[in-house]
C-alpha cells in the first residue's frame, strides 16, 4: 500500500497511505513488522510499531491488512503464554529461546483437534451469543462455542467429533438469506467491549484466601480494584497469589512492561501447583500474558486489551474471570511516549490528556452482566491492576487517575514493607465499597462477620492514635487498659493480617478460617480484659503461654481450622481466668 | 582497493549541527538506527548513529561530540550495521574503552561473531527462574538479603560511602556450592573516576581474577556519550560468555547515576519532553533493556548476574534513578550512612534492601533449613528493637519496661554482631544463621512466633546444647 517517509523511534510515518483507516493494523519492511495507524494527515500515516524498529529503511514497504487489532478467541487459550499481540510464546521457543524480530505464531493452534459435542440440533433458530457446542478444553473448563456478534439463523448442519479451530463445526442458514459455515475460532477487535444484555451490580464476594481482602476489604465477582505501591511493597506477590487462588473459573495475568524473571518464576509454579477443590493443575484455567519491561513499548498498550478481551469472551460463556495487570503504570507509560513523540500537547506529568479516559476505558469494561444468547447465564470479569507509583506517591497521575475509577484500593506501605510485614496493605488508608454488597454472602459464612470486622478496625484504628502518644510519654506511661489495646492489636497485625504467601499452608487461607482467627484474638481481648480488671497486668497477660498458640493459628490447615481452633478455645477459657479475689 | 570502496552510502550535504546531533540530507537506503561515520576536515573519524530517518533528513547521534565538525567539508559515512561487539573468547583478561576498542596496548580482537549490543530478547517463556545461591560471605546479604545466579541485585549508594570496597569484597569472597563451573567478571566502569576503576582493576589483580576479568572502562574525563554503550558493551559481552560460552558470569556496573545524567543530557539534546526531574519518560524502558539482560535460559548452561552500582542523588531514594532501578531490578542492597557512622562496615540498611530472589535460592538442600524462618524473626525482632529505640531518643531508654530494653539491646547486638563484621571476615552462611539464634536466646522464647516449634528445639542454643 504505501512506503515508510520516516523512522523515529517506534513511530513511523509512512506516505502513499490514501485508504488506510484509524487503527488498522499494517505490515511494516521485509520482517512484516506489526504497526497500528494511529493517526492520518493527508497521505500520511503515523504508525506506532509494536515490534523493534532498528534497520528499517525510508522507502520499505508499509503494507495495509484492512483490519485492526483483533485477538483469537477459542479452544486452546488456556493454559497458553502469549505476548503482548497474542503470538503464542510457547510456539515461538520451540525455535529458539530468543524472540526474532517479525517472529510470527498464532494465538490458537491451527492443527489441535479438538471434540466439538453440540447443544443445538439441525432446524435450531440461534443468534449472536446462543451457545451452539461445547469442548471439554482442560478439565476444569468446559469451552462453550457460542454464534459470533452480528448473526442470525437457522442451524442447517452441525457436526459432532475432532475438529481444528478452523474447520467448519455448523452450517448456518442466515436469515438475510445465505449460507454460513462456523467455525469454533472467532476474532475481536481487542479496543471494543464485547457485548452483553445488561448489568448487575456486584454483589458476590469473590473469595481470595487473602485475610486482609476477604475480611477487611473485600472484592466481588464483576468488581474494579487497584493496589498501588512503590517498588518492593508486594504488588506481583499479590497479584501472582489472586491468580493462584482466586475462587474464579479463569484467571488471566497480565505481565505489562515487568520481569521476567517474575514471568519465569509465575510460570513455573503454574506448572506445579494445584487447585484447592479439584487438585487439578491451576495451569488449566489460567492464561498469561508476559509482555515485559525489555520488549517494545507500544506491544504493552495492546496487552491490556488483548487480556481485557479474553476475559469478556469467557465471561461470555457464563464463567467468572479474574484478570489481573502488572503494571498499568507501564501501560501508561508506554502511552506517554507515543504521546511524546506525537508531540501532542502533554496533560500533567507528560502524560496524555487521555490518560484518564484511556485508563477508565480498560477498568470499566470489568463488570457482572447477563450474558448475550441462549442458555440464559451470567458471568463476570473482575479486574485488579497494579500502579507503580514514582517514589511511592500516590499523588502522581496514573495513581490519581485510577483511584476515580476503582472501587476498592488497596494501598501498599513502604514502611510495612521495611520491615517485611506482607501484605503490606495499610489497613488504615485501603478501602472497598463492596464491603455492603457481599455482607449478605458473609452472614452465611458468619453472621459475626460485619461485627468481628469492625471490632478489629477499630482497635487498629485506636492503636495508631495510642503510637502518637507512646512516641511522646513511652509506652509505660500508657494505662493498663491502653497496654493491652496495644497488645491485641500486634496480635491482630502479625497473627491475622499478616499471611506470608511462600508459607504451604497460610498461602491461602479459606474465609471460615478467616472468621475463627480473628474471633479467637476477639475472644482474648474480653478475657484479658477481664484479668486486667481483676488486677493482673498486662505485662503478666502478656507472658501467657496461649498466645504463641494464638500467632501459630496460621499454620492450621483450612480442613482442621474449625476443630483445632475449638480446641484452643476452651483452653484458652481455662487458662485466661481473672485473678481470684481481684475487683471484677 | 581502500577501505572506502567497502562503505555503500555516503553523503557530505550536512544542514545543521545541534549540540551532540547532526543533521544531514536524507542518504537512501539507511537504516534506523545505523551507525555511521563522520569524517572531519582534518580526517578524523568519529563514530555516530542515525537516530531519526526520513525522505527530508537523517538526524546523527555523534560520538565524541560534534567540535570541529564543519557543513562543508564533513562527510557522513554508513557502515551498514548497527552497533555490533566483536567477541571471542580471547576478550576475557582484557580491557576495552566505551566503544569496544582495546586500550590495554593488547592487540585487536580476532572476532569469532560480531553481536549487537542491544541483545537478544529472552523470550520469557524460556527462561528459568533463578535459584542458585551465591554465598558473598557477607551476612547482612546471605542471610537476609541473599543472591542467586541470573538475578539482578544493584548497590543503592551514598557519595563517600564503601560501595566499592563491598562490591570487591563479594567479588573476593562470592561462591557458589557448586565449584567446578566456570565463571567470569565482566566490569563495565560508567564515568568513574580513574582511581575508582583502577582499584577495582587492582582488586582483580589481587584475586587472581584478573584472567577471568573483562573490562570496558569510560571514565569520567572520556566522552560523555559514550557512557551510552558503555554498559551494553559490557552486558553483551557477558551474554556471550554465559549463552556461547556456558560461563556463570557476574556483570558489574558502575555508576549507573552517570549513565542516567548523560542519558539526560543527551535527550535534551533531541529537545524531547522531559519526565520527573528533567529524566526522559523513556528511562525505565531505556534501564530495563539493559537490567533484564540478567538471566538464565531453559537449557543453556551459564547465567548472567547483574550487580549494578549507584549513588543516590542527596541520599533519596526516591529519586528517579534509585526509584526506576527498584522499579526493574529484583530488590536492591542499601547502604547507609547513619551505620557508616557508628562504624559498622557493611553498612547496609536491611530495612531498606530487600532480595526478591531470596526464597528460591534458601532452605533446605539449598542453605539451611531453618533459614527462611530466621531471617522472618531476626526483621521482627530488628524492627521493634529500632522503633523502640526511635521512642527512647525521646523520652529516655529508662522509662522503657524490661521487655522492651531486652529489644532495644538485642537491636544494638544485631547491628554489632550480625551486619558488622569487617571487609576481611568471610562467614558461611550456617555462622550468619547461628549468630542470628544467638541473638534469639536474649528474646522472651514465647516471642519466637515467626519459627516453628520443631526449629526452636533444634536450634535455639539451651535446647541445641542440650541435643
Ligand atoms: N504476601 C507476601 N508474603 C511474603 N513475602 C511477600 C509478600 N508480599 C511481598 N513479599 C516480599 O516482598 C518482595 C517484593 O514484592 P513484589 O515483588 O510483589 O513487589 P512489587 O510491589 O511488585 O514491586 P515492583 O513494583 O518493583 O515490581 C517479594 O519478593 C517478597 O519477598
Ligand atoms: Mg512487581
Amino acid at each position: 500500500m504505501g512506503k515508510i517517509w520516516r523512522v523515529s523511534g517506534p513511530l513511523v510515518i509512512g506516505e502513499d497511505m490514501k485508504g488506510a483507516q484509524v487503527y488498522e493494523v499494517v505490515e511494516i519492511g521485509s520482517d512484516r513488522l506489526i504497526g497500528e495507524v494511529i493517526g492520518l494527515e493527508e497521505d500520511k500515516a503515523i504508525i506506532q510499531v509494536h515490534e523493534d524498529t532498528q534497520g528499517l529503511k525510508v522507502g520499505e514497504e508499509v503494507k495495509g491488512t484492512g483490519t485492526i487489532l483483533t485477538a483469537e478467541l477459542g479452544p486452546g487459550l488456556l493454559g497458553s503464554i502469549y505476548d503482548g499481540l497474542q503470538k503464542s510464546l510457547t510456539v515461538l521457543l520451540e525455535n529458539s529461546p530468543f524472540i526474532e524480530r517479525g517472529a510470527k505464531a498464532f494465538a490458537l493452534p491451527r492443527d489441535k483437534k479438538w471434540h466439538f459435542t453440540p447443544t443445538v440440533k439441525v432446524g435450531d433458530a440461534v443468534s449472536e451469543g446462543d451457545v451452539i457446542g461445547t469442548v471439554p478444553e482442560t478439565h476444569l473448563v468446559e469451552h462453550r462455542i457460542m454464534v459470533p456478534a452480528g448473526m442470525k439463523g437457522v442451524i442447517k448442519k452441525i457436526a459432532e467429533g475432532d475438529y481444528t479451530v478452523v474447520e467448519a463445526v455448523a452450517l448456518l442458514e442466515e436469515d438475510g438469506g445465505g449460507e454460513k459455515e462456523l467455525i469454533m475460532m472467532q476474532k475481536w477487535p481487542v479496543r471494543k467491549p464485547r457485548p452483553y444484555k445488561r448489568r448487575f451490580a456486584a454483589s458476590k464476594l469473590l473469595i481470595t484466601g487473602m485475610r486482609i481482602l476477604d475480611y477487611m476489604f473485600p472484592l466481588a465477582l464483576g468488581g474494579k480494584a487497584a493496589i498501588p505501591g512503590g517498588f518492593g511493597t508486594g504488588k506481583t506477590v499479590a497479584l501472582q497469589q489472586l491468580a493462584r487462588w482466586a475462587e474464579t473459573q479463569i484467571n488471566i495475568y497480565v505481565g505489562c512492561g515487568e520481569r521476567g524473571n517474575e514471568m519465569a518464576d509465575v510460570l513455573h509454579s503454574f506448572k506445579k501447583l494445584k487447585d484447592p477443590k479439584t487438585g487439578r493443575l491451576l495451569l488449566e484455567k489460567e492464561i498469561f500474558i508476559a509482555n515485559t519491561s525489555n520488549m517494545p513499548v507500544v506491544a504493552r498498550e495492546a496487552s491490556i486489551f488483548v487480556g481485557i478481551t479474553m476475559a469478556e469472551y469467557f465471561r461470555d460463556m457464563g464463567y467468572d474471570v479474574l484478570l489481573v495487570c502488572d503494571s498499568t503504570s507501564r501501560w501508561a507509560e508506554a502511552m506517554r511516549e507515543i504521546g511524546g513523540r506525537l508531540e501532542e500537547i502533554p496533560g500533567e506529568e507528560g502524560f496524555p490528556a487521555y490518560l484518564g479516559s484511556r485508563l477508565a476505558s480498560f477498568y470499566e469494561r470489568s463488570g457482572l452482566v447477563e450474558c448475550l444468547g441462549s442458555p440464559e447465564r451470567s458471568g463476570s470479569v473482575t479486574v485488579t491492576g497494579a500502579v507503580s507509583p514514582p517514589g511511592a506517591d500516590f499523588s502522581e497521575p496514573v495513581t490519581q487517575n485510577t483511584l476515580r475509577i476503582v472501587d476498592a484500593f488497596f494501598a501498599l506501605d513502604t514502611t510495612l514493607a521495611n520491615k517485611r510485614h506482607f501484605p503490606a496493605i495499610n489497613w488504615l488508608t485501603s478501602y472497598s465499597l463492596y464491603v455492603d454488597g457481599v455482607k449478605d454472602w458473609w452472614s452465611e459464612i458468619s453472621p459475626q462477620w460485619e461485627a468481628t470486622r469492625a471490632t478489629a478496625l477499630k482497635l487498629l484504628q485506636q492503636e495508631a492514635e495510642l503510637e502518637e502518644i507512646v512516641r511522646l510519654v513511652g509506652p509505660e506511661a500508657l494505662p493498663e487498659s491502653d497496654k493491652l489495646i496495644l497488645t491485641v492489636t500486634r496480635m491482630i497485625r502479625e497473627d491475622f493480617l499478616m499471611q506470608s504467601a511462600y508459607n504451604e499452608v497460610d498461602t491461602y487461607c479459606v474465609p471460615l478460617k478467616a472468621q475463627l482467627m480473628l474471633q479467637t484474638i476477639n475472644r482474648f481481648y474480653e478475657l484479658a480484659q477481664k484479668m486486667l480488671d481483676s488486677g493482673i497486668s498486662t505485662a503478666e497477660i502478656r507472658t501467657s503461654p496461649i498466645i504463641p498458640r494464638i500467632s501459630r493459628m496460621k499454620n492450621i490447615p483450612n480442613d482442621e481450622a474449625k476443630e483445632r481452633i475449638k480446641e484452643l478455645w476452651s483452653e484458652m477459657e481455662a487458662s485466661l481466668v481473672p485473678q481470684r479475689g481481684g475487683v471484677v | 582497493m581502500t577501505l572506502d570502496s567497502l562503505y555503500v552510502k555516503e553523503t557530505k550535504a550536512i544542514s545543521r549541527t545541534k549540540g551532540s546531533l547532526l543533521v544531514a540530507e536524507s542518504i537512501p537506503g539507511v537504516q534506523f538506527n545505523e551507525m555511521v561515520d563522520v569524517r572531519l576536515a582534518t580526517g578524523e573519524i568519529r563514530r555516530g548513529q542515525a537516530i531519526d530517518i526520513s525522505k527530508e533528513a537523517t538526524i546523527i547521534q555523534v560520538f565524541g561530540g560534534v567540535s570541529e565538525v564543519d557543513l562543508v567539508a564533513s562527510r557522513v559515512r554508513c557502515k551498514g550495521e548497527t552497533l555490533k561487539l566483536p567477541v571471542a573468547k580471547d576478550i576475557l583478561g582484557r580491557i576495552f574503552n566505551g566503544l569496544g576498542d582495546p586500550i590495554d596496548g593488547g592487540p585487536a580482537i580476532i572476532p569469532e561473531d560480531y553481536l549487537d549490543v542491544n541483545g537478544g530478547l529472552v523470550n520469557p517463556a524460556g527462561r528459568e527462574p533463578p535459584a542458585e545461591f551465591i554465598e558473598t560471605g557477607i551476612s547482612a546479604i546471605d542471610g537476609l538479603n541473599a543472591l542467586v545466579r541470573g538475578q539482578k541485585l544493584p548497590i543503592f549508594s551514598g557519595s563517600g560511602l564503601p560501595h566499592n570496597r563491598i562490591v570487591a569484597q563479594i567479588i573476593r569472597q562470592a561462591s557458589v556450592k557448586k565449584t567446578e563451573e566456570q565463571f567470569a567478571i565482566v566490569f563495565g566502569a560508567i564515568g568513574i573516576s580513574y582511581d575508582d576503576a583502577d582499584f577495582f582493576m587492582q582488586n582483580l589483580e589481587q584475586t587472581g581474577a584478573r584472567e577471568r576479568t573483562v573490562a570496558f572502562i569510560n571514565t569520567a574525563s572520556d566522552p560523555v556519550i559514550e557512557r551510552i554503550s558503555t554498559p551494553r558493551l559490557a552486558l553483551t559481552a557477558g551474554e556471550y560468555l554465559a549463552w556461547k560460552e556456558g560461563m556463570h558470569v557476574l556483570v558489574i556496573l558502575t555508576d549507573i547515576t552517570n549513565y542516567c545524567e548523560a542519558l539526560r543530557e543527551l535527550s535534551a539534546m533531541r529537545e524531547e519532553i522531559p519526565s520527573r526531574r528533567g529524566y526522559p519518560g523513556y528511562m525505565y524502558t531505556d534501564l530495563a533493556t539493559m537490567y533484564e539482560r540478567a538471566g538464565r535460559i531453559t537449557g543453556k548452561e551459564g547465567s548472567v548476574t547483574v550487580m549494578p552500582i549507584l549513588t543516590m542523588p542527596d541520599d533519596d531514594i526516591t529519586h528517579p534513578i534509585p526509584d526506576l532501578t527498584g522499579y526493574i531490578t529484583e530488590g536492591q542492597i542499601v547502604l547507609s550512612r547513619e551505620l557508616e557512622r557508628k562504624g559498622v562496615y557493611p553498612p547496609i540498611d536491611v530495612f531498606l534492601s530487600l532480595s526478591r530472589m531470596m526464597k528460591e535460592g534458601i532452605g533446605a538442600g539449598k542453605t539451611r533449613e531453618d533459614h527462611n524462618n530466621v531471617f522472618m524473626q531476626l526483621y521482627a525482632a530488628y524492627a521493634e528493637g529500632c522503633n523502640l529505640r526511635e521512642i527512647s531518643t525521646i523520652i529516655g531508654a529508662e522509662a522503657l519496661g524490661e521487655r522492651d530494653r531486652v529489644y532495644l539491646n538485642v537491636a544494638d547486638r544485631f547491628e554489632k554482631e550480625f551486619i558488622s563484621q569487617g571487609e576481611v571476615t568471610k562467614r558461611r552462611v550456617e555462622d550468619t544463621l547461628d549468630i542470628g539464634w544467638a541473638l534469639f536466646s536474649a528474646l522472651p522464647e514465647e516471642d519466637l512466633k515467626l519459627i516453628s516449634e520443631e526449629l526452636i528445639k533444634k536450634y535455639l542454643p539451651k535446647y541445641a546444647r542440650e541435643a
